[in-house]
């Protein structure tokens, strides 16, 4: 019995830590852009990114962790030494975090999810046998890793393209702007409405049919999206402002469009990155109260919780002062690139969240900068960043994966 | 600790380059008082504007020395990073000129001939206009690249450009004016100072060439 208490403790205090370290570092990128832009205050991304985070964690979270939980290891060829998976996935989330840690020190730009995927595969193989891995699920989400930076990258192209045909391009851009930009609004609730409504609020107890979910995101939609209008009829043109920039006042129209699509970029982040941490934990709190790991005992809420709630306490503690650095660094990311951008990569990471691939949030978002970039919208992207990228998501999984294989032999040995 | 979204993007080089225009045509503009002050025969108060003149032109040439280390080849941009970086050259060259000229006219103490002193100083000023119209058409970059280059904007910068050709036209025809006056008088000066006068007019003419090119390297950029 006690050997199941410190195997959950464990995991739970690993677990937090991971919630911790997500909360600090990459909520950071979904909140940046818009203190970046002024859209919000350091304080007000703070208040939107922990109800945000925290929402999508809990609502939406549920499918990826599930994915990491029990979607990578067959837990068939375990029966009989459940252990084994106990020790997998707190090693996995050791490895994980102590990749994290040494590569943030080092200013390698590397993915919370690569490395526990990289970690689960890694113990997987060599602790109990390349046939424990459900290789045609890790190839799923390995394909996704290529398939997600590129699709949010070709969403903010378009998005971008029509911004300026629609209102950039115009003789009178700022009544175009107040005309469109509700539209786009619209849009954006709606798709992160519907997919949380679709996917997510079946363990909180609700159950619509597919024309009532579509019927509650339209007008969920429409209600944000009057809000929105309401906002941006309020904005009046700042006549000295304008002169040295003429786009001073549309920009402030896609600041009000701004706020709504950081809320969903932090939905979205919440979504997928949640599982990294409490994927792990969930499996070796199933298999230690269970003590099966077949058992269809479904995700506790509370585990959830745990995750989202670790994501805000990083973001509180240290995410802000992250934000902020942030922030002041991607001044290019103007209100009209910056919607384009996160509105792109949130619906593609709320998509992947829904059907529960676990996704690098940050690459996507890399790769929605990417396409504004394309569309010539950016003044200057440092290609050889975007090179390091591509070589530490190449490096992450095998590091990721031996350093779990090393702690999964430790924790054999010295767990009882 | 690194960020990758915050590493991504690279040292924009819009806003250093409108600084850089804007340095370049502060130092243009101390010609005005610099000729209206050596006209006079006023050495001392020119000495000063000279000076400024100087100052300017060092800090136009250290914007420009790190604003090329700040756009490596790495760089992923909407124009080519060749034509902002000529784009960079010939605005400094307004800096180079203004420097020059001033500097030929206080070494030998050139003191306009009083017959053609006040259309001479129109002359200069209309230089300067060419520089100021220079620099308000490179202030329109973040605009284009907000816009990409394309629609209303590219239209409105092409105006801006159209009038500083316009400018410059204008400069050609008041420094031929000018040079047939100088002419005119050229006997009764003495024959050194009759040279240089010349070399000064050309020198200072060339403020609205290189403002001309300005205009036509965002030209350049306009087409893409």
């Amino acid at each position: 019995m006690e050997a199941q208490y410190i195997y959950i403790g464990l995991a739970a205090a690993f677990g937090l830590f991971m919630a911790w370290g997500i909360g600090a570092n990459d909520v950071a990128n979904a909140m940046a852009t818009s203190v970046g832009s002024n859209a919000l205050t350091i304080k007000q991304a703070i208040i939107v990114a922990a109800i945000f985070e925290f929402a999508g964690a809990v609502l939406a979270g549920g499918e990826v962790t599930s994915t990491i939980r029990k979607g990578i290891v067959d837990a068939s060829l375990l029966e009989g030494q459940e252990e084994l998976l106990i020790y997998g996935m707190l090693a996995a989330l050791l490895a994980a975090g102590t990749w994290l840690l040494i590569a943030s020190s080092k200013g390698w730009p590397v993915s919370t999810t690569h490395s526990i995927v990289g970690a689960i595969v890694g113990f997987a193989a060599v602790g109990i046998g390349v046939d424990a891995v459900q290789w045609g699920k890790v190839g799923t989400i390995v394909i996704s890793w290529v398939v997600s930076p590129l699709t949010s990258g070709i969403i903010a192209f378009l998005i971008y393209m029509s911004v300026q045909r629609l209102i950039l391009h115009q003789d009178d851009p700022l009544t175009k702007a107040k005309r469109y930009v509700p539209i786009y609004i619209f849009f954006a609730a709606f798709t992160i409405t519907l997919v949380t409504i679709l996917k997510g609020l079946t363990h909180v107890g609700l159950n619509l049919n597919l024309r009532d979910s579509y019927l509650l995101a339209v007008a969920i939609a429409v209600a944000i999206s009057l809000i929105g209008a309401y906002f941006i009829s309020k904005i009046e043109p700042d006549k000295k402002a304008e002169k040295s920039a003429h786009f001073h006042t549309v920009e402030r129209v896609f600041g009000v469009l701004m706020v709504i699509t950081a809320c969903g970029m932090a939905f979205a982040h919440g979504s997928n990155d949640v599982a990294n941490a409490i994927g792990p934990l969930a499996a070796v709190i199933g298999t230690a109260t269970t003590g099966s790991i077949s058992a269809q005992s479904t995700l506790p809420v509370w585990v959830l919780v745990i995750g989202g709630g670790g994501i805000v306490i990083g973001l509180a503690t240290y995410g802000r002062h992250v934000i902020a650095t942030v922030g002041k660094k991607i001044t290019q990311l103007t209100p009209s690139r910056g919607f384009a951008a996160e509105l792109a990569a949130a619906t593609t990471i709320v998509i992947a969240s829904g059907t529960g691939i676990p996704i690098s949030t940050t690459h996507t978002l890399v790769g929605a900068v990417l396409g504004v970039g394309m569309a010539r919208g950016i003044e200057a992207i440092d290609l050889r960043v975007v090179g390091r990228i591509l070589v530490s998501w190449v490096v992450t999984i095998p590091a990721g994966a031996f350093l779990a294989i090393i702690f999964f032999f430790i924790f054999k040995t010295v767990l009882p | 600790m690194a960020n990758v979204l915050a590493n991504i993007f690279g040292s924009s080089p819009v806003q250093p380059l409108e600084k850089h225009i804007n340095i370049a045509y502060k130092c243009a503009k101390q010609l005005h008082g610099f000729f209206a002050a050596s006209v006079a025969g006023d050495w001392e108060t020119a000495a000063e504007y000279r000076d400024i003149i100087e100052k300017l032109e060092h800090e136009a040439d250290d914007l420009k020395k790190e604003i090329r280390l700040h756009l490596p080849k790495s760089l992923f941009m909407p124009v080519p990073r060749e034509d902002l970086l000529e784009l960079l050259l010939v605005q400094d060259k307004i800096a180079n000129r203004s420097k020059d000229v001033s500097g030929i006219t206080l070494g030998r103490k050139l003191q306009v001939p009083a017959a053609i002193a006040e259309q001479f100083l129109e002359f200069v000023d209309r230089n300067i206009d060419a520089a100021k119209q220079a620099r308000k058409s490179v202030r329109e970059l973040d605009e284009l690249f907000t816009v990409g280059f394309r629609g209303a904007e590219v239209e409105l910068v092409a105006g801006l450009i159209e009038e500083l050709d316009q400018i410059e036209t204008d400069t050609d025809e008041k420094q031929a004016a000018l040079r047939s006056a100088l002419f005119a008088i050229e006997k009764s000066l003495d024959p050194i100072d009759a040279m240089f006068m010349y070399k000064v007019i050309e020198l200072t003419g060339e403020v609205a060439d290189m403002a001309e090119r300005v205009g036509r390297r965002l030209e350049l950029l306009l087409s893409h």
